[in-house]
This record gives structure tokens, C-alpha cells and sequence, in this order.
């Protein structure tokens, strides 16, 4: 029994979604944000779980003395700043969320810069990923190479000035007019015939592989067939 | 002394332009843009949807077609008695040429006017009316989508049915999917842990839920042997289904005594804060081998990166399109969109799940066929389009039936 309830749940849940899809007269019309209500309560409480979690985890480390505990006790310290001064913010100023309040500043040039540093970790990360990508030691590889370079070339004013030279270069040959070529931005319309044909194409092949496998997979849920999140049991 | 008179011939002409200049332009401008009032004005109960909305469409006033004409837009009136006091219940912007009011009660009668308002005056279209709103009991805009759901449930049911009778049905090598083996041998033989990240994803992603099918046949591996198993989270409750599936998949191999719930973290909800997390326990822990399976955005690479330069082997399996290039390109084995939601059945390789994908691929062979048929019908069209219009029509016909919501 105490697996079947999971499994009933679920299918009534998974059917009755169905259905509000299909029918939008009241009750079902307003069941989906209902139940969506009903996931973001649940998901609010959960966070308590992750706090607890976060810190015995980190608490652990700590009395074990694991490699790098010392970070365990900023991270800890940087919790509990945060919500204490969330807390206080809520208290002084009804709402946590108050500009110039010390949670906001807190967020605003602690939070944020570190985000925002992260993120532009990304940069260098693309780099040497694209290097080891590109190297054209396959024929695959180096059709994704020859790719890459004229979709850059398409997007960045290099190509644009790298195409005016050479067909001010080539514009010597005789009979040859090549003038009108330079408004064409040739590099620009083959990164555009790049992403619009072959590239929307493959994304939209695996998009539909997706939606497809999705459905069958939220089949197999209702159903009861699958049950990994019912820990396989 | 010509000089002069002409001169205060042409001040005359200048002092008197001034002052008729304005009244020839308010003239012009009266003359070329005549108050109009919203004319062919209707009104509809808003088809397939659950009540309290009624539709208000009309023909656009000549003013509001031209730039800088003084027209701002048109009012909307509302009144229960077509004699009665009317209320102004909403703005149409101009150029629009509609109102949806989404505040009447259902099976009441309501009459309405629109009121087209200028910088210098104002002009009434005709009240209309009785309409009232009501609630529909189907969607017909969605019945595309009843016939499709209704044709791959029965594909699937069919298949998997076929599959219990002992029908054998063959399933592609999935690569990323038989190097599970070999990536958590090779943490083991390293003596290094095994780290498994189901990126971003929330429960009610789809691939979350098969990310868990192949966290427990890592765990069950790693618990036999004996090689330590992290997962930091970025959702409560993904962590807390991660935790269960680990733990059921331990006592499945009869190591239940390696379980270790600090193992599988919750890190934070915020995503580079979760991507700064996930790197430094790569960085401190160096696991052997790396699983990236879920929903993932730009954290993708920074993760997936570092794992690369600690020398960690790693299969990474996502429906996030646009994370899929990176992937590739850094780690050794990426299953790539539907190939995620096949992992269950693959390794769990029972008659109900193998019978389920099939009756996906050929639901997507159909639908293939579909294309196909409505490329070369579109394409027909275009080329055949004056001597035999029937066949764009047709074209038109699917492609509106296709995309209707």
C-alpha cells in the first residue's frame, strides 16, 4: 500500500491535468494554476529541508576537520547573515526587498558581483572548450570547424572589413566589377543561411525527439510503469 | 528708398504669414484628418475559454492609420441597459481595433459602444449589444492536440501489450548510456569518488525524473563497489527524490551501511552560486568520473569544463538545447535530448518500458510522414498556385489546423 498510494496520486493528478487542458470550464479550467499554487507552497517549505541539509552538511565538515573546512565556516557565516538580515530588513522596513536596506545592499554588491563573476567565468571556458572542439582531427570536426569560423566571421566586424579588402584586392582583375558585392555582406548572409537552415533544422529534428520522448515519458509515469522517482521501488 | 519699402514691403508679408500660418495648418490638418467614429463594431463571447470574456472588434477610424494625427486611441463603454448610464471599462490602444473585456459575469446581457478619442474632440460608434460571456465545456482549438495525444497513447499502450505477448523488440546501442560501467570502474579503480548533478532541474521537469532512473543504476554501482557517490543539489526536492533513490538503490545491493545522506547536499537555489559549489567539490574531492544529467542553462559549460581540467571522465545527457553544443564539446559521451528519457527502458529493459519506445518512435515516424507530406503539399502549392489553387488551399487548410491553440 505504501507504494500504490504514490502511484494513485500521480495518476489522478497526471489525468486530471489532462484533462484541465482540454476542457476550460470551471472546476477544471483553474485546476492547472491551482495545483501550480499548490507546487510552489510545497517547494517553499522544501527550502527548509535544503537548509538543514546545507547545514549539517557543512557542520560535518567542520567538526571533522575535512579538507577545506574553513570555507564551511565563511559559507555558514554568509548564511546566517544573509537570513538575519533578511529577517531584520522584513522587520524594519515591511519588506525584505526595500532599496537601500542592508539586505539589498548585501545583495546588491555582494550577491550580484559575484554572480555576475561567475558568469563571466564562461568566457574563457568557451575558449578553451571551442580549441579543443576545433581541432580538425576528424571530418566531422572539421566541417564544425569551417562552420564555427564563417559563423564568427558572419558576427563580428572582422569579416566585414576582411570581405571589403578582398575585393578591393581583387577588384584589379579586369572585366571583374566586384563593387556591387560589398553591399551584399557575403560573410553575414551565410552566418544567416547557417543558423536559419542546417542549424534550425537539427535543433528542430532533436526538439521533436524531445516533445516525443517527453510524452512517452509522462505516459510511462501516469501509468505507473515508471517509478524512479517513487525510488524504484 | 526702394530699398527700404521693399523691405517693409516683405516685413508686412512675414508679420502677416505668422499670424495665418497656424490657422492654415490647423485647417490643412482638419481637412486632411475628419473626425470619425469607429464604425462595423461587433462583439463575440471569446470562443474555448472559461467564461467572463467577450470580444469587441471594429474598423479602424481613418486618423489612426497616420502618424501624428491627433488620434490617441479608443475608449471602451459598457452598460447592462442599452438606455442606461454606460461605464468605461478599458483604453484600446491605437491601432489596435480591439478589446477583450475580461470582467463580465457569465450569462449576463451587456451592450457596448467605443468611443474614438482625438486631441480635439471625440466621436461615438453605435451601441451594440445584447452579448453575454460563456463557459465552454471543450477547447475545439485544441483538438489537434486531443487526436495526437489520443494516437501516441494508443501507439504506446499497443506496444507495450505487443512486448508482454513476448514480442522482442530491438533497441539502438546508446553509448553514453554502456560507458555508465566503465566510468564508475574507472573512478573505483582510481580510488576516486563518483560526483552525478541533475544541473538546474526542478521535479516537474520530465528529465529530471529520468535522471533519477540513471542515478540509481550509478548508486547501485557505486555501492558495489564500494566508491563514494556526491550529489550536490540545486532543489530541495529533487535532492530529497535523489536521496531515496540512492538509498533504495544501496539496500538493492546490499550495502545499505554506505549510505550517507550528507553525500548528497543541498548547495543553493541560485544558479552560478550552484555552479561556484559544484566546481570547488570538484576541485577538492577530484572524482574519477562526472555525470551531468538533467536540465541545464550557462552554468553548463563552467561545471563541465572544470571537470574536464581535474581529468574526470563525463557523460552528460540533457534536453536543454542550447547547452547541448558544450557538452559535446567537453565531455567524452553526451546523450542527447529523447536519448535521456530512453535511459530508463535501456537499462531497465522490461516489455511495459521497451513496448513504451517504440510506440515513440513510431509515433515520430508518423509524424515525420506528416511533414513530409505537408512540405511537398506547401510546396506544390506555391508552384501550381494559378492553375490549380486547390492544392495551397488544401496547404493552408493543414497548416491552420496544424497550428491552431
Amino acid at each position: 500500500m505504501r507504494n500504490q498510494i504514490p502511484l494513485i496520486i500521480v495518476f489522478a493528478t497526471g489525468l486530471i491535468i489532462i484533462i484541465t487542458f482540454f476542457i476550460p470550464h470551471e472546476p477544471f479550467g483553474s485546476l492547472e494554476q491551482r495545483f501550480l499554487i499548490w507546487y510552489s507552497i510545497v517547494a517553499g517549505f522544501t527550502m527548509l529541508l535544503g537548509l538543514d541539509s546545507l547545514t549539517r552538511y557543512h557542520l560535518v565538515r567542520i567538526r571533522d576537520k575535512m579538507s577545506g573546512w574553513g570555507f564551511s565556516i565563511v559559507l555558514l557565516f554568509g548564511l546566517f547573515l544573509t537570513l538575519g538580515l533578511g529577517f531584520y530588513t522584513w522587520a524594519k522596513y515591511q519588506s525584505p526587498f526595500t532599496l537601500g536596506s542592508p539586505f539589498m545592499y548585501l545583495y546588491t554588491y555582494v550577491i550580484i558581483p559575484l554572480q555576475a563573476t561567475m558568469f563571466a567565468l564562461l568566457a574563457f571556458f568557451i575558449a578553451s572548450a571551442a580549441y579543443r572542439a576545433f581541432r580538425a582531427r576528424t571530418s566531422e570536426a572539421t566541417l564544425l570547424l569551417i562552420a564555427a569560423v564563417l559563423i564568427m566571421l558572419g558576427r563580428v566586424p572582422l569579416g566585414g572589413w576582411l570581405e571589403k579588402q578582398v575585393i578591393d584586392l581583387l577588384d584589379f582583375i579586369p572585366g571583374v566589377h566586384l563593387t556591387a558585392l560589398k553591399s551584399l555582406s557575403i560573410f553575414a548572409l551565410i552566418n544567416d543561411w547557417i543558423m536559419d537552415i542546417p542549424q534550425t533544422a537539427a535543433k528542430r529534428g532533436i526538439y521533436i525527439g524531445i516533445v516525443l520522448g517527453g510524452i512517452a515519458m509522462s505516459i510511462r509515469i501516469i501509468l505507473g510503469i515508471e517509478r524512479s522517482y517513487t525510488s524504484g521501488s | 528708398m526702394k530699398l527700404i519699402k521693399d523691405q517693409k514691403n516683405y516685413l508686412i508679408i512675414l508679420v502677416i504669414g505668422l499670424l495665418v500660418f497656424p490657422f492654415i495648418v490647423t485647417s490643412v490638418q482638419a481637412e486632411a484628418i475628419p473626425i470619425s467614429a469607429p464604425s462595423n463594431l461587433k462583439a463575440y463571447d471569446k470562443p474555448n475559454d472559461g467564461g467572463r470574456n467577450i470580444v469587441l472588434r471594429w474598423d479602424l477610424v481613418a486618423a489612426d492609420t497616420i502618424l501624428e494625427s491627433g488620434f490617441a486611441g479608443d475608449e471602451i463603454y459598457r452598460s447592462e441597459d442599452p438606455n442606461g448610464q454606460f461605464e468605461n471599462i478599458g483604453f484600446a490602444l491605437k491601432g489596435s481595433g480591439q478589446y477583450e473585456d475580461q470582467s463580465a459575469t457569465d450569462g449576463k446581457k451587456y451592450y457596448y459602444y467605443v468611443k474614438a478619442v482625438y486631441a480635439n474632440g471625440f466621436a461615438q460608434s453605435k451601441v451594440i449589444g445584447p452579448i453575454s460571456s460563456r463557459a465552454q465545456w471543450f477547447n475545439a482549438a485544441r483538438l489537434n492536440v486531443l487526436i495526437f495525444t489520443f494516437l501516441i497513447c494508443f501507439l504506446v499502450i499497443w506496444y507495450i501489450e505487443r512486448a508482454k505477448k513476448g514480442q522482442k523488440l530491438f533497441v539502438r546501442r546508446i553509448a553514453g548510456l554502456d560507458a555508465i560501467d566503465d566510468a564508475v570502474g574507472r573512478a573505483t579503480e582510481m580510488g576516486r569518488p563518483i560526483l552525478f548533478s541533475f544541473g538546474l532541474s526542478a521535479i516537474t521537469d520530465v528529465v529530471a525524473i529520468a535522471a533519477l532512473s540513471i542515478l540509481g543504476k550509478i548508486a547501485k554501482k557505486s555501492a558495489e563497489y564500494q566508491t563514494k557517490l556526491l550529489v550536490p543539489n540545486y532543489d530541495p526536492i529533487v535532492m530529497t527524490a535523489a536521496q531515496e533513490t540512492v538509498k533504495q538503490s544501496y539496500i538493492e545491493a546490499g550495502r545499505p551501511d554506505l549510505y550517507n545522506e550528507t553525500n548528497l547536499p543541498f548547495l543553493t537555489s541560485d544558479q552560478f552560486g550552484y555552479a561556484a559549489g559544484v566546481d570547488g567539490i570538484m576541485l577538492r574531492e577530484k572524482p574519477g568520473a562526472v555525470f551531468w544529467q538533467g536540465y541545464f542553462y550557462a552554468e553548463s559549460l563552467i561545471m563541465s569544463e572544470t571537470g574536464h581540467s581535474i581529468g574526470a571522465i563525463q557523460i552528460a545527457g540533457t534536453t536543454a538545447i542550447t547547452q547541448l553544443p558544450f557538452f559535446i564539446a567537453s565531455c567524452d559521451y553526451t546523450l542527447i535530448g529523447e536519448e535521456m528519457f530512453a535511459a530508463s527502458c535501456y537499462l531497465k529493459p522490461e516489455p511495459q518500458m521497451l513496448g513504451s519506445l517504440k510506440g515513440e518512435d513510431t509515433s515520430k515516424a508518423i509524424i515525420l510522414a506528416i511533414l513530409i507530406i505537408i512540405v511537398i503539399v506547401g510546396t506544390l502549392g506555391v508552384l501550381l498556385l494559378k492553375p490549380l489553387p486547390l492544392i495551397n488551399n488544401t496547404f493552408e487548410l493543414l497548416q491552420k489546423w496544424f497550428t491552431a491553440q
